[in-house]
Formats: C-alpha cells, sequence, structure tokens
C-alpha cells in the first residue's frame, strides 16, 4: 500500500504545478498592461482581419492528418522489424510485405480517387 | 509459424484479398467489366467453400494450434462463420436496391461489408483476446462508414458519428478490461486464462477487468445501461446496413461474448453470473417497455433487438450445456426472423427511406396477403410463439436460465415477452385491420427471394427443430468441453 501513497504524493504534485503556475503565481507576478493589441488572439504586428471562427479552413488538413495517422503507423511496425531484422529472416520479410501491401492498397485507392491531388 | 497454419487462416486470407479487390476495382479498369453485387457474391461462395474444405481439413490438427494458438476453428467458429456469410449474403441481396437509388459507389459498399465480414470471422475463431479484439475493431470500423453512408441524409451521418464516439469509447472500456485480466494472469490466450485463474481464489483487480470487459461486450450486442446508440444508429442507417447491424454483427458479438465467459471465466462464474443476469433482465424490461411507444418501425426493432440482447445474455449467464445451446439455436433464428421483417420493410418503401412507421403497414393484408402472412410469421417468431423458430430458441433460453437457479431472471423473460407480443402485434393489427391509404408494394425479385427464403426457414425450423438442435450440439460440445468448469464444479 505504501508504493500507493507515494503515487498519489507524485499525482498531487503533478497536477499542482500547472494550477500554481496558471491560477496562482502568474496573475501575481506578470505585468498587466492589458491594450488592444495585447488582447488579439495573434499577437503579430498585422491586424487580425477578421475573427477566427469567421473561417473555413480546409477539410484537406483532416485528410493531411489521417494519411500521417497511417503512415505514422506503419513506422511504428517497421521499426521493430528492422531491429530484430536478422532473427526474423524471411518469415519476418514476407509479413512485412504483405503489411506494406495492405497499406499500399489503401494509398493506390485514395490516390486514384484523386483525394491527393487539391492544389 | 508454417504452411500449416494457413490452412486454418484460409478463408479468412481469400476474403481479405477479395475484399481489397473489391476496394481498387472502380479506381483500375475492373469497374465497367463485371458488376460489383455478382463479384461480392462470387467472393462470399468461394470463402464459404474454402472455409468448408478448411474445416475439412483441420480436424487431424490440434484445434486451437493456429498461429500460436489464437485462432481456433472448431466447430463453434464454422457454425458461426457460416451464419455469418449467410447473413451477408443476404444482406447484399437487400442492398440492391439501396444502391441503384442512391448513386453511392457500390464497390466501396460492398469491400466495407467484406472487411467487416473479415473481423466477424476472427472474431468466431479468436481464442486469443487480441484475436478477438482485433476482429471486433475491423467489425466496427467498417460499421461505422455503413452506418453513415447516406453521405448527404443528415440522420445517417449523425447516426455513424454516434455510433463511432460510443463505439470508441466502448472498444477503450474494452482494451482496459482486457489489459487488467493481463496484468492478473501474464497471458490472453482464453485457456490459459482459465488455467491461471484456477489457482486464484478471489482478485478485485481481475473482477475489476471482468466487469470492463462485460460493459464494453454489452455495448457491442446492445445490451440495457449500454444500449442508447442503437435507436438512433438504427433509425439513421440505411435500412440493408440496419439488418445487418441487428443480426450479423450482433452474432458476432454474442459468439466472442459466449467464448470468452464460457472457455475463459467459468471458474468466476458465481462472481459475474450476478451481474450479468442484472443487465439481462434490465435489457429485457428496458427494451420491451420503450418499443411499446413507438411509431417508428426502425425505432421499435431497435428497441426490441435490445430485449433479445437481454433473452441472449440469459443463456449466458445460466453457464451450463442448454444455456450453451440456446445462446446458439438464438442467434441462427433471430437472423432468419430479422432478416425477414428487413426485408418487408425495404419493399414498403415510401420516400427515400424504407416504410418507416407502423402505420405505413396499414392495409398490407389487402394489397399482398402472402407478404402481410410472412410480417406475420417473423413477428411471431421474435416474440417467441410456438409454430415458429423463435419458439425454439427461447425455450433452451428460458429452460437453462431455470435449470441454472435462475428461475426470477425467467419469469421476468416470459414476462417481458408476454409485452412484447403487444407491439409485434400492433404491426399485425394495421396489417390485417385496418385500411390502406397508398397501394405501393415494390418488391424487387431479390426481396421476394430474401424474404420467402427466412419466412419458409422461420416455418421449418420451428416445425421440425430437431436438425437445427442436433447441428447446434455438435458445434456447441467442442466449447463447452475445453471450459470444462461447469456452474456444479464451482460450487
Amino acid at each position: 500500500m505504501a508504493n500507493y501513497s507515494v503515487l498519489l504524493v507524485a499525482a498531487l504534485i503533478v497536477l499542482s504545478v500547472p494550477v500554481l503556475t496558471l491560477f496562482i503565481i502568474t496573475p501575481l507576478i506578470r505585468a498587466s498592461r492589458a491594450n488592444k493589441v495585447k488582447l488579439e488572439p495573434y499577437e503579430c504586428g498585422v491586424p487580425a482581419s477578421s475573427l477566427a471562427f469567421d473561417h473555413r479552413f480546409s477539410v484537406r488538413y483532416f485528410l493531411i492528418a489521417v494519411l500521417f495517422i497511417v503512415f505514422d503507423v506503419e513506422t511504428v511496425f517497421l521499426f521493430p522489424w528492422a531491429i530484430r531484422f536478422k532473427q526474423l529472416g524471411l518469415f519476418g520479410a514476407v509479413e512485412m510485405a504483405v503489411f506494406l501491401a495492405i497499406l499500399l492498397i489503401g494509398y493506390f485507392y485514395a490516390w486514384k480517387r484523386k483525394v491527393l491531388s487539391w492544389v | 509459424m508454417s504452411l500449416n497454419d494457413l490452412i486454418f487462416l484460409l478463408p479468412e486470407i481469400i476474403l481479405a484479398t477479395g475484399a481489397s479487390l473489391l476496394l481498387i476495382a472502380p479506381v483500375t479498369g475492373l469497374r465497367d467489366s463485371i458488376s460489383a453485387k455478382w463479384a461480392m457474391i462470387a467472393l462470399l461462395i468461394i470463402t464459404a467453400g474454402s472455409l468448408l474444405a478448411c474445416s475439412w481439413a483441420v480436424p487431424g490438427m490440434e484445434q486451437t494450434a493456429g498461429f500460436a494458438r489464437m485462432f481456433a476453428l472448431d466447430a463453434f467458429s464454422i457454425f458461426f462463420k457460416l451464419l455469418f456469410l449467410f447473413v451477408v449474403a443476404i444482406v447484399v441481396l437487400l442492398s440492391d436496391d439501396f444502391l441503384r437509388e442512391s448513386r453511392y459507389s457500390t464497390w466501396e459498399y460492398y469491400s466495407l461489408l467484406g472487411f467487416a465480414l473479415c473481423g466477424m470471422m476472427f472474431m468466431a475463431s479468436g481464442v486469443h483476446l487480441a484475436t478477438i479484439y482485433i476482429g471486433l475493431e475491423l467489425l466496427s470500423l467498417s460499421s461505422y462508414i455503413l452506418a453513415g453512408y447516406y453521405k448527404n441524409e443528415q440522420k445517417s451521418t449523425e447516426a455513424a458519428m454516434k455510433y463511432f464516439v460510443l463505439g470508441a469509447v466502448s472498444s477503450a472500456i474494452l482494451l482496459y478490461g482486457i489489459s487488467l485480466i493481463y496484468g492478473v494472469c501474464g497471458t490472453l490466450n482464453l485457456l490459459d486464462i482459465a488455467r491461471a485463474l484456477s489457482t486464484v481464489v478471489s482478485n478485485d483487480a481481475l473482477m475489476f477487468g471482468v466487469i470492463l470487459l462485460a460493459c464494453g461486450l454489452c455495448f457491442k450486442i446492445a445490451a440495457a445501461p449500454f444500449h442508447v446508440w442503437t435507436p438512433d444508429v438504427y433509425e439513421g442507417a440505411p435500412t440493408p446496413i440496419t439488418a445487418f447491424l441487428s443480426t450479423g454483427s450482433k452474432a458476432a458479438a454474442f459468439a466472442i461474448f459466449v467464448r470468452i465467459f464460457y472457455v475463459a471465466l467459468p471458474g468466476f462464474h458465481l462472481d459475474w453470473s450476478m451481474v450479468l443476469a442484472t443487465v439481462a433482465a434490465l435489457s429485457m424490461i428496458v427494451g420491451n417497455l420503450a418499443a411499446i411507444t413507438q411509431e417508428s418501425v426502425k425505432r421499435l426493432l431497435a428497441y426490441s433487438s435490445i430485449a433479445h440482447a437481454g433473452y441472449v445474455l440469459m443463456g449466458i449467464v445460466a453457464m451450463n450445456v442448454m444455456g450453451l445451446r440456446g445462446v446458439l439455436v438464438y442467434s441462427f433464428v433471430y437472423v432468419f426472423a430479422n432478416l425477414g421483417i428487413w426485408s418487408i420493410v425495404l419493399m414498403m418503401k415510401r420516400h427515400e427511406y424504407a416504410g418507416e412507421k407502423v402505420s405505413d403497414f396499414e392495409g398490407l393484408h389487402s394489397r399482398s396477403p402472402f407478404w402481410a402472412f410472412s410480417m406475420f410469421v417473423f413477428l411471431l417468431s421474435l416474440g417467441g410463439i410456438p409454430p415458429t423458430a423463435g419458439f425454439i430458441g427461447k425455450y433452451f433460453l428460458f429452460y437453462a436460465a431455470v435449470q441454472a437457479g435462475f428461475g426470477w431472471l425467467a419469469i421476468i423473460a416470459v414476462l417481458m415477452s408476454a409485452v412484447s407480443m403487444f407491439y409485434y402485434l400492433r404491426i399485425v393489427v394495421a396489417m390485417y385491420l385496418r385500411d390502406g391509404k397508398e397501394a405501393d408494394v415494390t418488391a424487387s425479385g431479390a426481396l421476394k427471394f430474401v424474404a420467402a427464403v427466412c419466412v419458409v426457414a422461420t416455418i421449418v425450423f420451428g416445425v421440425v427443430p430437431n436438425d437445427l438442435i442436433d447441428q447446434v450440439s455438435s458445434s456447441a460440445k467442442g466449447l463447452h468441453n475445453k471450459g470444462a468448469v461447469t456452474r456444479n464444479a464451482t460450487r
């Protein structure tokens, strides 16, 4: 049981850090000189043209995210295989080829459906 | 792993390859030369043939030997796999009109159905929690997309979104339960879990894991406290997909439910049986009472399917031979009655959606007496009235519950069956005793074929159930022997 109480204390400390800094310490010690420029969402020197929620963002970003996940997961599986390449031998190579082929089918489909061309 | 292992997986490999080909067919030259529907049906036939061939080749080998004891091709899994193949074949026939009218791409639709079927087959064969989970995810992810296949219809998109979010949460809960069980047992193989647990007396972490696992599974079968998604998803999804969700994916979830609890956790039956008995009772009460007031046929059937999840759970709670057979028989007869009902609902097409309201059925008897009679038979089967197959299923389940000492649960089930007859008969009253306004039963050949097959099967299995019971008994035998520990043994 002693081990768990240590965990609990650690969790409390971890939780207290953002709470203390965000809501207690920072408001106490920061300089408060609010003006119009300071309160803008992006303080970049260029006046904002409109509010953030007036704009629609391209749904393609979503697509990029999905494709990123696909290839990211692919890499997750490729790394352990690369490290144990010799031990896994031919069987591993075939398995990996099957795995990559399955991913490529999806990629090929997306490509041919003109999902990737938007410029 | 050896080449012998591949025999276990051959049907799944064929199916997955075929589904991938269906996916890339529309972007290659194949699109114009063959029809998607017949390609899909051919794929299903080849898969079924290879499944039978493999099941004939395998009995010489150790049943759970496939792929490091992750995959079994036993009588239990073959029973469910053939059932799934049948369901998907019927859904393909039901989808014809929907796909023609909606003008969405047919190839992707059938490809997704193929992947869903592949997931279901892995679920039926999985004897390892990882295999089971992967199969479940493959089924779920395909179902989320299929539920939203009416892309321009707000209801359908909403159904897909709700199904996806709630499904993802329930999968996470399921995984957490699996991880806790792994933490206690050190293995994910169901037989090894049972062996590891035979020395464990009681364990809070294990019980927590089992309860989380049961929560995740109850979501998938739409049992009562986890049922809220069901009416919305069933209502919003395209009707053929609703038919698929309410029969195929449900039966697959029952298959893993049975296998996990009968094989891996029989030693803790006393601990979890009460939890599941409560869930079963709640499902029957909530499902049947909520169905009474529904005007939409799809929602009515969704609530009735929640109630049916409760009936089947009784078989799992009972944890005896009768219960196991009951689950199999009920999954079987429920598929026929339900697919039949959905085919009739599709025949009653009004506008975009198929026969939506109970009032749409008014006067069906005077317009097309045979289909009205078929609907009547299917509803009787769902209600469990004797000459139909539904009675056999309920008989097994109720008897199993009584035998296992859950008399109170059987009493609730009987009472709630009586309640269910009220709302099933509402449709019958609309069909036979009311005058219809419009006369449009638009039945294509495929729908007629499905309804006719289902009505014949429902009556035949109801009148002469011997073959079905024999088949189910031999399918169930392997599983229960493997489980080895029965309720009596734990006492």
